[in-house]
């Protein structure tokens, strides 16, 4: 939130004393709003003016760092409350609960299913990146489950509304900059000091809206500002509601108490039914989740999930690429086919997987086709008969490959006929409709 | 200080009913942003559809999809075990065995099987064609005489075929019909001022905005869809008013999670699994991002979108 010269003029001493190499205070104040230099520059600045103005230019919402070395992220700082509006920043991040209840073997079990999900989409590594430890009253067991929890190589996020045994598991894994949830307006007080003292960020939690506004503003006025808001675990109604209020409190009205990023539970909001859990996770991704717990993410959930926030975070304004030209895969050489497909990232990236699964070495072509989908850049006019034959004559494709055998998108058979006028020495093979069929169609082609 | 909540008050959107008597469903006519049911009393929940075909699933992998429709050998008899599924507030049947490229059934054949379907569907009915443009309007001409009086809705009409079948179907037989536009508010906005041109009056306006699997360009469908239901609650834009139905199922099992057998993708696990939470996931984010209705074919993903939705009113 800029401020205004005029603003920034009624914080400065008005003396003229030109120390800041500015003619007055005025012009000072006038550089200031418009980013040329910075309000320090006038060494005469009193302090309340100083705050006054670091308040005044804050953002609406906090950025916050948790996790440590590889596993360091950050959370929130998001301006625009819908992707279309600018662009989303920060995206949430997904975690698994175990507790000190749970006997060992169950805890290593979740850890080993979740430590399975480790994979690359479009360029990116997917993996869950959180683990929720529920603490009991025994500290040492909980302590222990939060250092597997640390072992594990992810973010451990603390629930813990016991101040000394909260302190005394931080102690055992404070390294690893987790998350300490469980501060609430009856232990507020207690649980800061221990979350200050080990440098974690702190989770706060509220019987309603109500009343965490309040507890945060007893935590931003007692210095902490590192914060996490739990939506609370009443009901699935009311965690949605309080999601949405929240981030849009913030975002929309500003009121910067409620700027902090948020955290929910669904293994609480719908215990024993991961398929209500994997829905609620799809909705809090859209709608204001940034730390989202399920009890176990398996494949399945992970899948659409990871898939789901992978598109949400890209940038509206610039679609996801890859440049054109000819990619052997699997060894391929100038005796392999060839295979057609389009300079969209996510096409490049299934049509590759698949054909690296088939083991069938394949040239694969990628036109300019605008950076679109198959279906879209054909609709756009962007692939086409002529648009492939000029690629495949800039791209010396006819000297490069002596294999003239291309495989087109089964999408694009309406292309077959004029490609085949455009390029008479080659053939043109019509491959199936989705890459995953791929595998099978190119077993045959050999 | 306390939390102040500002109070939002929106216009409701347009609604659109289907079916008759007792057994209509209304899609839209709710008055806050999507699944807000917690900014204002009056609203409308989103409605869950199940989707057949006249060909039915290969089920090979789906042991709890088989299930559902045990015993049923006719299309009548599955269209029974759909509408009685729980949860489901429409059944929508896609005349897959019209397909030109298919099976190729006739017209007549068609329609022969829509009205068994409709006798033995206790839910409104959505009929949607077999994706060939030609066959399609032939078809939907056919199926809205057959089917008078029983209020069904037509997916889809397009910018190249509204004028054929909206007469055919609103004009003529008092049925409704969804427009289709792919993934751009302008588009979908275009269509529903052509089609209220032609006479067909907005309360008997869907939009189908087009669908994507989550991961496979979504960000596009949802951004769509939050631009619509802004300009329709915050602007009031009347020609982007009508309820959004959006067809789930036919995107996510179409996509490898839902496809690719456990034997191909061992470390995947179970298919069904898979295709399950990339139903429920693709849908839930639908219904986020401004999905009046959406349409899914397993049980299980059907059942608990309905759950979730009631649990969120
Ligand atoms: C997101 C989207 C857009 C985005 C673009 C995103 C992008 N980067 O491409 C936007 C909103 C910009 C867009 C615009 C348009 N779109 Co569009 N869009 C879609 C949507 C929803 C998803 C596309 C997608 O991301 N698919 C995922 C990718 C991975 O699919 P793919 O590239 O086809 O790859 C698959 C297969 O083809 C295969 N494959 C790929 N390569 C190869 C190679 C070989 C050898 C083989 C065997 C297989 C294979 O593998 C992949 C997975 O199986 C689809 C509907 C849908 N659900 O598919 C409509 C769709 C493609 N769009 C459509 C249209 C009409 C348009 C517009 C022309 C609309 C307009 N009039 O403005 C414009 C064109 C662009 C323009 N002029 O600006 C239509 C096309 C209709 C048709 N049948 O021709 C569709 C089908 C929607 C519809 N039902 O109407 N669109
Ligand atoms: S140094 Fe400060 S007080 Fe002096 S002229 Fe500049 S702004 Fe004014």
């Amino acid at each position: 939130m800029a401020l205004k010269g005029l603003d920034i003029f009624k914080l400065t001493p008005k003396t003229n004393c030109k120390e800041c190499n500015q003619p007055t205070c005025m012009a000072f104040a006038m550089k200031v709003a418009s980013g040329a230099i910075a309000l320090t520059d006038c060494p005469h600045m009193s302090a309340a003016a100083l705050d006054k103005f670091a308040s005044a230019t804050e953002p609406p919402m906090k950025t916050i760092d948790i996790g440590a070395g590889e596993c360091a992220y950050k959370l929130g700082g998001e301006t625009v409350l819908l992707r279309h509006d600018k662009t989303l920043v920060n995206s949430n991040l997904y975690g698994i609960c175990i507790s000190a209840d749970m006997p060992d073997a169950a805890i290593e079990a979740a850890l080993t299913e979740m430590t399975k999900i480790d994979y690359e989409r479009i360029g990116k590594r997917m993996y869950v990146e959180c683990v929720y430890v529920k603490c009991n009253s025994d500290a040492v067991r909980s302590a222990e489950v939060a250092v597997k929890a640390v072992a594990s190589g992810r973010v451990p996020v603390l629930d813990c509304a016991d101040p000394d045994i909260a302190k005394s598991v931080l102690g055992a894994i404070k390294e690893a900059k987790p998350v300490l949830c469980g501060a609430n307006a009856a232990n507020w007080e207690a649980m800061n000091a221990v979350a200050k003292a080990a440098d974690a960020v702190l989770g706060v939690s509220g019987a309603d809206l109500n009343e965490l506004h309040d507890t945060v503003e007893k935590l931003e006025a007692a210095g902490n500002k590192k914060l996490i808001l739990d939506v609370g675990s009443v009901s699935i109604k009311d965690a949605f509601a309080n999601a949405v209020e929240i981030r849009r409190a913030a975002l929309k009205d500003g009121d910067r108490t409620f700027g902090y990023p948020s955290i929910v539970n669904l293994a609480a909001l719908a215990p024993g039914d991961l398929v209500t859990q994997a829905a609620l996770a799809s909705i809090f991704t859209l709608r204001y989740g940034s730390i989202i717990l399920m009890e176990r993410i398996g494949y399945a959930e992970a899948l659409p999930l990871f898939g789901l926030r992978q598109n949400i975070y890209t940038d509206p304004q610039k679609p996801m690429r890859v440049t054109p030209g000819l990619y052997p895969i699997g060894g391929a050489n100038e005796n392999s086919v060839c295979c057609l497909t389009v300079d969209f990232a996510l096409s490049y990236f299934i049509v590759s997987g698949e054909i690296e699964r088939s083991r069938v070495p394949v040239n694969l072509l990628i036109p300019d086709a605008g950076g679109y989908s198959v279906l879209t850049a054909w609709a756009a006019g962007k692939l086409s008969a002529s648009s492939i034959a000029k690629f495949i004559q800039e791209f010396e494709i006819d000297t490069k490959i002596k294999n003239h055998t291309l495989i087109l998108p089964g999408k694009v058979a309406v292309l077959k006929g004029d490609l085949e006028a455009k390029l008479p020495d080659w053939k043109i093979v019509v491959g199936p409709n989705e890459a995953i069929q791929l595998v099978k169609f190119l077993s045959t082609i050999n | 200080m306390p939390f102040i909540k500002k109070p939002r008050t929106l216009k409701p959107l347009g609604a659109v009913s289907i079916g008759t008597g007792e057994r209509a469903v209304k899609i839209g006519g709710g008055n806050t942003l999507p699944l807000y049911f917690f900014d204002a009393k009056l609203s409308n929940p989103p409605a869950v559809g199940v989707e057949l075909t006249d060909t039915a699933w290969d089920a090979a992998e789906l042991p709890l999809l088989a299930k559902a429709y045990e015993g049923a050998a006719t299309l009548a008899e599955r269209v029974a075990c759909a509408a009685n599924m729980k949860g489901v507030d429409f059944v929508c049947l896609r005349l897959e065995g019209a397909d030109p490229g298919g099976d190729n059934l006739s017209v007549e054949e068609c329609v022969k099987l829509a009205q068994e379907a409709a006798a033995a569907c206790t839910k409104p009915l959505c009929i949607a064609g077999c994706r060939s443009e030609e066959k399609d309007v032939e078809l939907f001409k056919a199926l809205a005489a057959a089917l008078q009086g029983q209020n069904v809705l037509f997916l889809s009409a397009k910018e190249e075929d509204y004028k054929t079948i909206g007469a055919a179907t609103v004009l003529a037989y008092g049925h409704k019909v969804a427009g289709e536009s792919s993934v751009d508010i302008n588009l979908a906005k275009q269509l529903n001022v052509l089609m209220t041109q032609l006479g067909i009056p907005k309360e008997s306006i869907v939009m189908n905005l087009g669908g994507a699997a989550v991961g496979y360009g979504f960000e596009y469908v949802s951004s769509t869809m939050d631009r619509v239901k802004a300009a329709a609650l915050e602007q009031d834009d009347a020609m982007l008013q009508m309820p959004v139905i959006t067809q789930v199922a036919t995107e996510t099992w179409a996509v490898k999670e839902s496809m690719a057998s456990q034997a191909d993708m061992p470390e995947w696990g179970d298919l069904e699994q898979r295709g399950i939470q990339m139903e429920t996931v693709t849908a839930a984010a639908c219904l986020a991002s401004g999905s009046d209705a959406v349409i899914l074919r397993h049980p299980v993903a059907v059942d608990k979108i309905a759950a979730l939705v009631a649990a969120l009113i």
